[in-house]
């Protein structure tokens, strides 16, 4: 009886996401008692092999086949469902990334076994029969309350409900081997190329971000707020309203559908606050609405607001920071 | 080749505003003062459906398991250029994904039996609502078609389709021969609106049902909650009435965040 851990990577190198994984893994795993073990679809770099052993990985049992040189779903499917027989997998899980989620999804297909996807909770976890959980809906703004039977239980860890925690006693992972069956389509379904831009600041990772919704009114309207990201050298994030009227590219879309972000302030300017909205900027540190309407539900959840009109806000900052000599452009 | 055939699931789901509520019972989502939408990401499917057929030809069905109501994002794929309204009626309870994979694999499969195979069958990424990310993949499983989710871009050449996926910073290709099943995410195209006249053809548009099922699954809800609510004293750093103390004060606020 193990804990398995699906361990995602792109040429070796594990994704961070796999290290929340494996920390809510490692959490199960003290709770029944059992080893935590993990699967990995191809080559691991070292480096890597040497993190899951201060993630607390006991062993981890590396699929070998020509067929996992790359991504593919069906491939990565057919190597886990053998690895959590080679492992002896009371649980098989990762964390609820798109690939995170797709890859359980086509386990359970394959073992006709239920799956949960996006855990916040394990609240119980019986011998026998059913665990108790409790999971993600709507991005985050609704909780469900579950059951999950069969035999492995299969969930993921839903992305940035628990922070990443190397174990107090850390130590080296065991590479074990081995050679999956892999099934007609796993060569099918499979990353042919990629086509990656290196960007500069990204709007999941900048650490500022200047979102604009209805309010803007426009696509040239959107100038002030790409000016003063730029000399904050942030990024211009919107709401789904913005991308429904075309004004933004979906790319800059904060949202359930969209992008999550975590930046240290998110401005929110002329955004009324939706939960489609909401969701994704739960991540910021600090939220600062700028705002005509006080009631607005961005005002109401933000830290700080400004109650004015976003179109003499906005341009007054920037102009501000150009006479304290701040920002990326006058230094 | 012959014309498409292309197939779209979609689920009839809330449309929510600020807040969503449950119902005193905590098994459902409080839709008294909601209107109802068809999921996001299945919307994208539909328009992306309907600019395949537009360039290649041929014919799309939507496909949706549901409370009788469902008909109503039925009627607006119509509107938007469909051709096909397939119904399976539900009694309006939320089914769990298993049992909703099997029951749609078995409409697809009796819809297949009558008029031949689906080049395509495209669901959204996941739900709004439940968000299982599984059912798409459940049914393509069962019809044993290659499947492949977060899609951002569909094209067709000959017999095989070349999907789009976005990774960090770009994107994976993929690429495989048809029929196929395809998860599709929002941001793929921007769905078209709905003309007068096909609005009112939607009207006319006959709802054909399928009765269809399978056994209960594994992963039961027991219920709904709202998360803790999180309490924000919310400080009004400035107003309209001196719009310059106002930007001097997010300044002062950037420079104490160490943001400038």
């Amino acid at each position: 009886m193990t804990v398995l851990v699906l361990c995602d990577h792109d040429g070796g190198t594990i994704a961070d996401a796999t290290l929340e994984g494996l920390t809510a893994g490692r959490a199960l795993a003290e709770r029944l008692a059992a080893p935590l073990h993990a699967v990995a679809c191809g080559e691991l770099s070292a480096e890597s092999i040497a993190t899951l052993g201060t993630y607390g990985v006991a062993t981890v049992h590396k699929a070998e086949h020509e067929a996992l040189s790359d991504y593919g779903p069906d491939a990565w499917a057919d190597a886990v469902v053998d690895g959590a027989s080679a492992s002896g997998a009371s649980v098989v899980m990762a964390c609820g990334t798109d690939r995170g989620n797709e890859v359980l999804a086509h386990v359970a297909a394959r073992t006709g076994s239920a799956f949960a996807a996006n855990v916040i909770e394990v609240t119980d976890t019986p011998a026998e029969g059913a665990w108790g959980l409790t999971r993600s809906r709507w991005g985050g703004s609704l909780l469900e309350d579950a059951t999950l039977a069969g035999t492995p239980k299969l969930l993921t860890q839903a992305h940035h409900s628990v922070a990443a925690d190397p174990a107090p006693a850390p130590g080296a992972a065991l590479v074990q081997p081995f050679s999956p069956e892999l099934g007609a389509r796993a060569t099918v379904t499979r990353v042919v190329d990629r086509d990656v831009q290196a960007k500069g600041v990204t709007l999941a990772t900048a650490p500022l971000v200047v979102g604009g919704g209805r309010g803007v009114g426009s696509a040239d309207a959107f100038a002030p707020l790409e000016e003063l990201a730029q000399l904050l050298e942030g990024a211009v994030g919107c709401s789904r309203a913005v991308t429904n009227n075309g004004w933004r590219p979906h790319t800059d879309q904060v949202g359930q559908t969209g992008t999550r972000i975590a930046p240290e302030l998110y401005i929110a300017a002329g955004i009324s606050g939706a939960i489609q909205h909401w969701v994704g900027a739960m991540g910021a540190k600090r939220v600062l609405a700028i705002n005509t309407d006080a009631e607005a539900n961005m005002v109401t959840k933000a830290d700080y607001a400004v109650i004015a009109d976003l179109h003499q806000v906005i341009p007054a900052v920037s102009t501000e920071l150009r006479r304290r000599g701040l920002g990326s452009l006058t230094s | 080749m012959a014309e498409l055939n292309i197939c779209v699931c979609v689920k009839r789901v809330p449309a929510p505003g600020a807040r969503i509520n449950v119902t005193d019972d905590g098994q459902s989502v409080d839709t008294a003062n909601l209107g109802f939408t068809t999921s996001p990401h299945e919307e994208c499917a539909v328009e992306a459906a309907v600019q395949l057929v537009e360039e290649h030809g041929g014919n799309v069905t939507v496909l949706t398991l549901g409370p009788p109501q469902a008909e109503e994002q039925l009627r607006y794929a119509a509107s938007v250029g469909t051709q096909r309204c397939v119904l399976v009626p539900t009694d309006g309870d939320d089914w769990d994904p298993e049992r909703t994979a099997a029951a749609l694999t078995s409409a697809i499969s009796n819809l297949e039996a009558a008029d031949g195979p689906f080049d395509l069958v495209l669901f959204g990424n996941e739900s709004a609502d439940s968000s299982g990310y599984q059912v798409g993949i459940r049914t393509a499983h069962a019809l044993d078609r290659p499947m492949v989710n977060g899609l951002k871009g569909i094209e067709i050449e000959g017999e095989t389709v070349t999907v789009r996926r976005e990774i960090d910073g770009g994107f994976e290709r993929y690429e495989f021969p048809m029929p196929a099943m395809l998860g599709v995410k929002e941001g793929i195209n921007l769905p078209r609106y709905p003309t007068m006249k096909g609005r009112l053809g939607a009207k006319k548009a006959v709802i054909e049902e399928i009765d269809a099922d399978g056994a209960k699954g594994g992963l039961t809800k027991a219920g709904l909650r709202r998360p803790a609510e999180q309490v924000s004293n919310t400080q009004v750093i400035g107003s309209k009435d001196d719009i310059e103390a106002a930007a001097e004060a997010i300044v002062d606020l950037l420079v104490e965040l160490e943001l400038t």
